[in-house]
């Protein structure tokens, strides 16, 4: 059993458009029994925080290609993409490089 | 590389690839920055490389500098028009030119550059007090970096004269040669003059002179505010068209026109613009599927010497778009986000959107995609167009101003048979017209100044400007302005110059009859 998590969740490059706008969301990621890794947080984001299109943001069980993942300021490909495993007090930052955000 | 398949799986796993690698092993062997070695790596670039802050610091602004040195297209002393959206590669562009300045190294960048900003609010439908809030944001950015700065809003194309759309040729004095003594001729004046003085001087070297645009073309100052008719106008414009492919090209193209125009009036020679690596490859796609195969070295490559006088360079042509989102984050470049024509658009509204889907997904499974295709747009020449360059009539498309290189004569080609189409179509009214009042043009050039002339033209002149206006477009425009039910909205200059270069070739045709008969006439008096 995981306990919960709080974890800055912060979108740009326009992806925050999806997101009514709102760029920095601080979320508590409720204790579940899996550990919260990002294949998780993004079926989290997708039921608590998306508020339109989210062909537009996540395709498959990942993101879309074109978005990026920034944990604690470094690419997602360093640690581990989806299965990384997410600590208290983490950031983790997408950044839209599709054109029009 | 379309395949999926079996067949390509086999050769690859020499690079890493990165689908699906597990964390700890990864995280192994990327420990470290693949070029200190001991600096903690944020980022992997380039299929694979880890690098540390400091180190990808130094290779993307190598990276920039590399690419202007590579191809020394840039004088020094030369005005430089900076073309900024405030999104991400243009404002990473922005900020790479005023390091570049503030160096005191002997690699100080010494063009003088100027930004030029295009506010489209009007065209992408959004509100009034919206565009003036993000204008503030431009401006308070524009005023950080201390730069001349021209702010132009899209409505301005209905004010633009008709010599935007037309090419003036300039002596290629760009040789190797051209180049070092240009350098050697600018670091000599620095060293009398002081470095401020010589930024500041008017003509640093003899082969400079000639490139500062010479004729007080238009006294219109761009700088003039737009009325609200002209929003409108624009706005009608753009809802009228029916796809969101031909949206993008026309905003494209008037874009261009407007920043051209910026340019010529305040004497700057080169224009650069923010594409980066991963936008060009996606271009290069979209151009080619939209029609534009002739023209794509110029719509891709490094210099694109189209108008003449005006070249338009991509010094962010190297740069990934990874690289530059980045960049910007780790060193907090500023940017504005606008939202643009396609912001929320499904993936398959557009060829554009379509085409970067289809990019960005192969990219995803397979890392060297965006180089591959870049690559190609490196390889392409721009042969034909420099042994024509000498002729003085060249026509060019009155939209994209690429030169036709389209055979109308070969109804073989898909031009040849689209040309036949359109015009067995207005055979029968043209006749007509023809018979009632022969080759009498609708209204005199002069005239045609005042709009309401030729727009509210009678349904058998408008289908005659609307024929006129479709000649002079190379294949892709003409397929892109068969998504716009009606050429009237579109603004005044481009219907202007339609019609003038339509009366010169009339005019053009008449002398040339009358000369062949005028000599014939002459030898047969002389043989008599």
């Amino acid at each position: 059993m995981a306990a919960p998590l709080s974890v800055e969740v912060e979108f740009g490059g326009g992806a925050e458009l999806l997101f009514d706008g709102v760029k920095k969301h601080q979320v508590i990621l409720p204790g579940q029994e899996e550990p919260w890794d990002i294949r998780n947080l993004l079926v989290w984001i997708k039921k608590n925080l998306l508020k339109e299109r989210p062909e537009l943001f996540i395709q498959g069980d990942s993101v879309r290609p074109g978005i990026l993942v920034l944990i604690n300021d470094a690419d997602w490909e360093l640690l581990g993409e989806l299965d990384y495993q997410l600590q208290d007090q983490d950031s983790v930052l997408f950044i839209s490089t599709l054109h029009g955000g | 590389m379309c395949q999926v398949g079996e067949d390509y799986r086999e050769p690859v796993p020499k690079d890493p690839p990165p689908p699906p690698r597990p964390g700890h092993e990864q995280q192994k062997c990327m420990k470290w920055c693949v070029k200190c070695k001991k600096g903690a790596p944020v980022l992997v670039i380039r299929a694979g490389d880890a690098f540390c802050r400091d180190c990808f610091k130094a290779y993307y602004v190598h990276k920039f500098r590399a690419v202007l040195g590579k191809n020394r297209l840039i004088f020094p002393g030369e005005k430089v028009l900076l073309a900024w959206s405030g999104g991400p590669s243009s404002s990473s562009m922005l900020w790479q030119v005023l390091e570049g300045l503030s160096r005191e190294s002997a690699k100080q960048l010494r063009f003088v550059p100027g930004v030029v900003y295009v506010d489209e609010g009007a065209a992408c439908g959004r509100n009034p007090e919206d565009r003036a809030e993000t204008l503030a944001e431009v401006q308070s950015i524009l005023r950080s970096t201390g730069l001349p700065w021209h702010g132009v809003a899209l409505e301005e194309v209905f004010g633009l004269p008709q010599s935007v759309l037309r090419h003036f040729s300039q002596e290629p004095a760009m040789g190797d040669g051209a180049y070092k003594e240009a350098v050697d001729g600018f670091i000599q004046q620095q060293q009398g003059l002081g470095t401020e003085g010589a930024r500041d001087s008017p003509s640093l070297s003899p082969g400079l002179e000639q490139l500062s645009w010479p004729s007080p073309h238009n006294p219109q100052s761009p700088a003039r505010p737009h009325t609200a008719a002209e929003t409108e106008a624009l706005s009608r414009l753009f809802n009228s068209v029916r796809t969101l492919t031909a949206k993008e090209e026309l905003l494209q193209t008037l874009r261009t026109h407007l920043i051209l125009h910026v340019a010529r009036t305040h004497g700057y020679s080169k224009v650069m613009t923010g594409d980066s690596c991963t936008r060009l490859a996606i271009k290069l796609l979209t151009n080619l599927a939209l029609g534009r195969g002739a023209f794509l070295a110029w719509d891709t490559g490094f210099a694109d010497e189209r108008h003449g006088d005006v070249v338009v360079v991509r010094p962010m042509r190297e740069h990934m778009l990874k690289e530059v989102a980045f960049y910007n984050h780790l060193f907090a470049i500023p940017t504005v986000l606008t939202p643009a024509i396609d912001t929320k658009a499904p993936e398959k509204a557009s060829i554009h959107r379509l085409m970067e889907a289809f990019v960005l997904q192969l990219q995803a499974q397979f890392p060297s995609t965006v180089s591959t295709v870049y690559r190609t747009s490196e390889k392409l020449v721009k042969a034909p167009r420099a042994g024509r360059a000498a002729s003085p009539s060249r026509p060019c498309c009155l939209l994209c101003l690429c030169m036709l290189d389209v055979d109308s004569a070969d109804s073989a080609t898909a031009f040849g048979a689209q040309s036949t189409t359109a015009l067995s179509l207005r055979q029968a009214p043209a006749l007509q017209t023809q018979a009632k009042e022969p080759t009498v043009p609708c209204c005199s050039p002069g005239l045609c100044e005042d709009r309401g002339c030729c727009r509210g033209a009678r349904p058998s002149e408008r289908e005659d400007l609307q024929a006129c206006v479709i000649e002079q477009l190379c294949y892709s425009c003409r397929v892109n302005m068969k998504d716009l039910p009606s050429l009237d909205p579109l603004p005044p200059y481009i219907l202007t110059e339609a019609q003038l270069r339509n009366h010169r070739a009339q005019a053009m045709q008449e002398i040339q009859e009358f000369l062949i008969e005028d000599s014939e006439d002459e030898v047969e008096t002389g043989q008599s």
